[in-house]
């Protein structure tokens, strides 16, 4: 693979705190960074926010262009004007977690010694993300979200949310997602971290030294996962056993279709994302388990929670799946806790939360329609 | 999901619909906070929110019906009687309401145990199997009933646990549940004369309706 260039700075619309935040880890940052984006129009009454929560490698620009990329917003069929999420309606916010490579504070930022803190960078938790977040809403003027919205590890914010802060939350749609990150998945997030660590242009941590980023191993990285997103008939569907067209290359040449898009993504994901990055929020999740900080009983949590929830999962989707939002719904049964529970049929995996789904979009749109009228939100 | 889609069980016939509604909603007092278990697409949270102000969930099996009620904005999750109400605390709601859905589940006894655990009172309204249509066709045919409400073959049906209306008064009294309240209705959904009478009930009564509480 061709080295690309090192990450471009680009000067995110942002949000700096210097009153300090302590991490869970017990570090404390003096100050932080949160970079965030904004949709639609906070009304004179501060009700109709809704916070997004971004995926592990997305981002604050959910609905509109990237700047980085050039492609558009990672939600677009989801959040904007007439969308499911409706920015007519509603104030939409979305910010790069802590510990991204975004503009929010990261382990490309200066640590202590003023060089970048990359390995360095604390051990950051979904928690940690969460208050981040929390700083950056009453910054904003906001005292309670209308919605708090996010799949995947957006979702764990979503669940971590509804937990820490839920007079601060009236409703939560974690979609597809868990509540603990399960030995499978913590399984093969360590398989893209060995192939980072065993790419020797990481040097350990401090790539930026030499100008070079390990490419090799984070797009192989990249490429691991990719497949963890995908199901198994929408991998049949796109490209079933189809080899290239051209002239044959050598044995272990790019031969088969899948075998190029697999390329395709891992070489355009490094050209957009940090390796240190990727390092720290794949941690983060593997950390999480709600239910471990209350004794074990994940109803604990919630327990007298007044939020309405709206707990999503796709058919097909293995990586995060029905049963583990199944036993969310289960666990907010056991709270008595208001709550919605499908699953979507789709064929498409993991990454169906971030496709064209109408069912889904549909059972959004519906929801928040219906939490806005008990919220007494005008239409 | 299956390929097929599973059998979805009995249902008042589709006119009487809003009746049925109605009179479950009449035994709920307003603002009560209410479980419905097999709600289908809706109508009866929708109903008990709109009307009287209810605090009402549903859990419904079919997958479509689910994202149907949800999409309508109500509060609805994917789940069954036999299987979800476990995960429910004690005294949970203010009334349990399993409507045409008691004769389908696996365990019956179980259910409404569990009914009247994590609600005050349980609403419960079932086919009446005693009704004298349904004894007549099986004494005088030697086969298996087929009425406008036992309407699918043996083979195929979901109601795998028919019961009569005097049946359901044995059930409430060796499980200790008072009756507060029953009614039965013909095959129009009307309240008929008989209805103070549960043995003519029990002959003419072609659904049943009880409210129940722990004794």
């Amino acid at each position: 693979m061709d080295q690309p260039d090192t990450l471009p700075q680009i000067d995110h619309q942002h949000a700096t705190f210097t009153d300090g935040l302590t991490l869970e880890c017990g570090v404390h940052l003096p100050r932080h960074t949160v970079a965030y984006r904004t949709y639609g129009r906070l009304n004179a009454e501060r009700s109709n926010a809704i916070l997004a929560c971004h995926a592990l490698t997305g981002d604050q620009y959910l609905a509109e262009t990237n700047p980085l990329t050039g492609k558009p917003g990672w939600w677009e069929q989801v959040v904007g004007p007439g969308r499911p999420v409706d920015t007519d309606r509603f104030f939409v916010i979305c910010a790069n977690v802590l510990g991204g490579c975004m503009g929010s504070t990261g382990p490309r930022d200066p640590g202590p010694d003023g060089t970048p803190w990359g390995t360095d960078f604390p051990p950051i938790t979904i928690r940690d993300m969460v208050r981040a977040q929390k700083r950056l809403i009453e910054h904003l003027g906001i005292a309670r979200l209308f919605a708090v919205i996010g799949g995947s590890m957006g979702g764990m914010q979503v669940l971590d949310w509804a937990a820490a802060y839920p007079d601060a939350v009236f409703s939560a749609i974690p979609v597809a997602t868990a509540s603990y990150h399960s030995a499978k998945n913590i399984a093969f997030h360590e398989v893209g971290r060995q192939a980072i660590f065993a790419d020797p242009d990481f040097q350990e941590g401090r790539y930026w030294q030499s100008a070079r980023i390990p490419a090799r191993g984070l797009a192989v990285a990249r490429m691991a996962a990719h497949i963890t997103y995908l199901s198994e008939q929408a991998l049949t569907r796109k490209f079933g056993r189809k080899v290239q067209a051209g002239p044959a290359g050598s044995l272990f040449g790019e031969m088969f279709q899948v075998e190029s898009y697999l390329h395709h993504q891992g070489s355009t994901f490094v050209r957009r994302f940090d390796a240190n990055s990727y390092l720290t929020i794949t941690r983060a999740m593997d950390y999480f388990d709600l239910a471990a900080e209350h004794g074990g009983d994940l109803a604990a949590a919630f327990r007298g929670s007044r939020t309405r929830f709206c707990v999503v999962s796709f058919s097909s989707d293995w990586l995060f799946p029905t049963a583990e939002s199944r036993a969310i719904a289960r666990a907010l049964n056991r709270a008595a806790a208001n709550v919605s529970f499908v699953e979507i049929a789709s064929d498409k995996g993991h990454d169906a939360f971030l496709l064209d789904e109408p069912d889904f979009h549909r059972t959004l749109a519906g929801f928040l329609a219906g939490c806005a009228e008990h919220a007494g939100l005008a239409g | 999901m299956n390929a097929t889609p599973p059998p979805t069980p009995v249902r008042f016939v589709a006119k009487n619909m809003r009746l049925d509604l109605r009179l479950i909603a009449e035994m709920i007092a307003p603002g009560a906070r209410v479980l419905d278990i097999g709600s289908g697409d809706g109508s009866l949270i929708e109903h008990l929110f709109r009307t009287r102000g209810c605090d009402a969930r549903g859990i419904e099996i079919d997958m479509a019906e689910v994202t149907r009620a949800i999409a309508h904005g109500l509060p609805v999750m994917h789940g069954d009687a036999d299987m979800d109400l476990a995960h429910y605390p004690d005294g949970a709601f203010d009334y349990v309401v399993l409507s045409r859905t008691l004769q389908a589940v696996e365990r019956p006894r179980e259910v409404l145990r569990q009914m009247l655990r994590i609600g005050t009172r349980a609403v419960v309204s079932f086919p009446n199997f005693g009704h004298w249509l349904v004894r007549w066709q099986l004494l005088h045919t030697g086969r298996m009933p087929n009425t406008r409400t036992w309407n699918r073959p043996w083979y195929e049906t979901p109601n795998i646990h028919p019961c009569t209306i005097n049946d359901f008064f044995d059930l409430c009294a060796a499980e200790g549940y008072a009756v507060e309240r029953w009614l039965a209705v013909d095959d129009a959904g009307r309240r008929a004369p008989w209805r103070r009478f549960p043995r003519l009930a029990n002959l003419f009564g072609d659904q049943a309706l009880f409210l129940l509480r722990q004794a």
